[in-house]
C-alpha cells in the first residue's frame, strides 16, 4: 500500500536519510526504531509530506506521493500522529478530535463517539483547552485526531515518550481497536520491546540507513543489538 | 450634560476606528502578518464603492452589497499570489511588499481619480438623528458604531463556532500539523484575507459616507486602526472594539477641551494604554 523507494531527506547541507526501501501492506503494523537522531522522524516527515521529496520515492497504492503537500498526502488517507503530541492550544479537546476529520472524512468505524469509546476520559474533558490535559491524555487526544479521518495508514512517532509506565500502557491498549477497524500502522518507538509485541514487522534505522528488517517474530536480541549499535553481529 | 454627549459621541466614532481595524486584527491574528497597506485598501475600496454608486445609481449600502464579493476575490489573489509567497519566519519581506502596495496603490488612485476629495452620497441619512432622551446622536454614527458591533460578533461566531473559524485558530496555532489534518494553510490565508477584505468593504462604505476622502487618507486611517488592535490585545477582536472606543472617546473629550487636541488627545490615549498594558487591555494567553 505505501512504499518508499530509495528516498533521501536533509535539511539543507545535512543529509539526514540515504536511501531509505520500506513497505507497508494493508492492515500491517510495522515498527521502526532506531536510536535518537537516527532519522525515523525525518522519515514519518518525508512521508506525509511536511518535507518534500522526489515524486517516486514515495509510491501510496502504486501512485507517486513524494512530491505532495502534507494536506494532499493527508487527504489521501495517511495520518499523523506527530512527535510531542502538538495539540492546538486554542482548541478545545473535542475540537482538536473534530478538526482531524474537518477536511477527510473517509468512512469506517471512527466518528467523536468511538474516540470517546475507546478513550472514555477524553470524553469528560472535552471542553478543556488541549493543552490542560496530562500527557497521557494529550496523547489520547493526538491519536483520535488521527483516527477522524478513518485513515487507511496511521503513521505514530513515538506515543510513549515521556510517559509513565501505566499511561503507556492505557495508550497500547488501545492498538488492537485501532488494527480491528482496518488501518495499517506504523509505530516509530525507542521502546523496542513494547513495539515488537504488537507491530507484524520491524526496520531499525540507524544514522539515516535501514540496518534491519524482519518479521517481529523472527528477530533476535542480538541481531537488533547489531542493527541498534552498529556492531557486527 | 455636555461631557454624557460627549463621551457617547465617543464611543460611536469608535465604531468606525474598529471597523477600520478589525480586518487588521483578523489578519494578523491568523498568520501574525501587518498589512501595511490596509488604510490604502479602505480607500481604494472607498473609491470602487463611488463608482459602483455613479455608474449603476446605486444606494451606498447596494453598492457595497455589490463591491463586497470583488473585494474578497482581491483580497483572495493578494494573499494567494503575492503575500504567501513572502510570508515565513522573518517578519520583514512581508512588511516591505505591503509597504510598497501602500504607496503603489496611492499612485494608482491619484492617476485615476486625482488628489480632489471625494464623498459618498448618502442622503438624508447624512443629517438625521435620533433622540435616545438623555442624548442625541446622530444616525450615521450610530449605524457605524451598530454595524461595528454586528460585525465583530459575526467574526467570533465565525472563528468559535465554524469549522472554517476552527481552521483558522489550528493554522494560526501551528500550521505545518494543520497541514497534517488536511488543511491546506495558504489558502486559509487566502480565504482570511479575502474575509478581511469583505470588513474593508464595510469600513469603506462609512467612511466614504461620513467624511471626504481623496488618495491620500489611507495612512491616516492605518494609524487608528493600529492604536484600536494595539489597545485592544493583538488578536482580541472584542479588544478592537474597546480600542476604537478608547481611541474615539479621547478624540471628541480633547476636541471640547480645546478642538486643536481631538487628534493628539487620541494618540496620547494609545500612548498611556501602551505605557500602562504593554500587551494591550486583553493580550492573548498564547503567543
Ligand atoms: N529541523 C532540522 N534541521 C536540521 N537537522 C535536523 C532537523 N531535524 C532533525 N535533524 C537532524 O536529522 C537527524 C535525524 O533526526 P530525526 O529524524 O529527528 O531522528 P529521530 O526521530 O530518529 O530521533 C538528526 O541528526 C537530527 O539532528
Ligand atoms: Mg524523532
Amino acid at each position: 500500500m505505501l512504499e518508499t523507494r530509495g528516498l533521501t531527506a536533509s535539511y539543507g547541507q545535512f543529509k539526514a536519510l540515504f536511501g531509505i526501501d520500506m513497505t507497508v501492506a494493508a492492515g500491517e503494523c510495522v515498527a521502526i526504531i532506531g536510536a535518537n537522531g537516527a532519522g525515523k522522524t525525518t522519515l514519518l516527515r518525508s512521508i506525509t509530506g511536511v518535507l518534500r521529496n522526489g515524486p517516486e520515492m514515495i509510491l501510496h497504492r502504486g501512485d507517486p506521493i513524494g512530491a505532495l503537500s502534507a494536506d494532499r498526502v493527508m487527504q489521501r488517507g495517511i495520518a499523523m500522529v506527530p512527535e510531542g503530541r502538538r495539540l492546538f492550544p486554542s482548541l478545545s479537546v473535542e475540537e482538536n478530535l473534530l478538526i482531524g476529520g474537518q477536511v477527510r472524512r473517509g468512512s469506517g468505524h471512527w466518528s467523536l463517539d468511538e474516540i470517546y469509546r475507546l478513550f472514555p476520559i477524553l470524553r469528560e474533558r472535552r471542553h478543556s483547552p488541549g493543552t490542560a490535559l496530562s500527557g497521557g491524555q494529550q496523547q489520547m487526544v493526538a491519536i483520535g485526531r488521527a483516527l477522524m479521518s478513518n485513515p487507511e495508514l496511521l503513521l505514530c512517532d513515538e506515543i510513549s515518550l515521556g510517559l509513565a509506565p501505566v499511561v503507556i500502557r492505557d495508550i497500547y491498549a488501545a492498538l488492537p481497536t485501532i488494527r480491528a477497524s482496518g488501518a495499517a500502522v506504523v509505530l516509530v518507538e525507542q521502546d523496542i520491546s513494547r513495539a515488537l509485541s504488537v507491530a507484524d514487522r520491524v526496520y531499525c534505522l540507524m544514522e539515516g540507513r535501514v540496518t534491519l528488517s524482519a518479521r517481529a517474530s523472527e528477530i533476535t536480541r542480538e541481531a537488533i543489538h547489531a542493527a541498534y549499535f552498529g556492531e557486527a553481529a | 450634560m455636555i461631557w454624557l454627549d460627549t463621551v457617547v459621541q465617543g464611543v460611536l466614532l469608535g465604531g468606525l476606528y474598529a471597523l477600520f481595524a478589525a480586518g487588521l486584527s483578523l489578519v494578523f491574528g491568523i498568520m501574525r502578518l501587518v498589512n501595511l497597506a490596509h488604510g490604502d485598501l479602505i480607500v481604494a475600496s472607498a473609491f470602487l464603492i463611488l463608482i459602483v454608486v455613479e455608474t449603476l445609481g446605486l444606494n451606498p449600502f447596494l453598492a457595497a452589497l455589490v463591491a463586497a464579493p470583488a473585494l474578497f476575490a482581491l483580497g483572495w489573489a493578494l494573499q494567494r499570489f503575492v503575500l504567501n509567497r513572502v510570508l515565513g519566519k522573518d517578519i520583514l519581506p512581508p512588511l516591505l511588499v505591503t509597504f510598497g502596495l501602500s504607496v503603489a496603490l496611492q499612485n494608482g488612485m491619484l492617476e485615476l481619480f486625482s488628489a480632489d476629495s471625494q464623498r459618498i452620497a448618502a442622503g438624508p441619512l447624512e443629517s438625521a438623528s435620533i433622540d435616545l432622551g438623555i442624548v442625541t446622536v446622530g444616525t450615521m454614527p450610530l449605524l457605524t458604531f451598530a454595524s461595528a458591533v454586528l460585525v465583530i460578533f459575526l467574526l467570533n461566531r465565525l472563528f468559535y463556532s465554524t469549522a472554517l473559524g476552527r481552521a483558522f485558530r489550528a493554522t494560526s496555532d501551528d500550521a505545518v500539523t494543520a497541514s497534517l489534518m488536511g488543511i491546506n494553510p495558504k489558502s486559509v490565508f487566502a480565504i482570511a484575507t479575502g474575509l478581511a477584505m469583505v470588513i474593508v468593504t464595510i469600513a469603506a462604505l462609512y467612511l466614504g459616507m461620513r467624511a471626504n476622502f481623496d488618495p491620500s487618507v489611507g495612512p491616516a486611517r492605518l494609524i487608528y486602526a493600529f492604536e484600536a488592535v494595539i489597545i485592544g490585545g493583538l488578536g482580541s477582536l472584542w479588544g478592537t472594539l474597546i480600542g476604537g472606543a478608547i481611541i474615539g472617546v479621547a478624540q471628541t473629550v480633547g476636541a471640547q477641551l480645546n478642538p486643536e487636541w481631538q487628534i493628539l488627545a487620541g494618540h496620547l490615549a494609545f500612548l498611556v494604554v501602551l505605557i500602562l498594558r504593554p500587551r494591550g487591555l486583553f493580550p492573548r494567553a498564547v503567543d
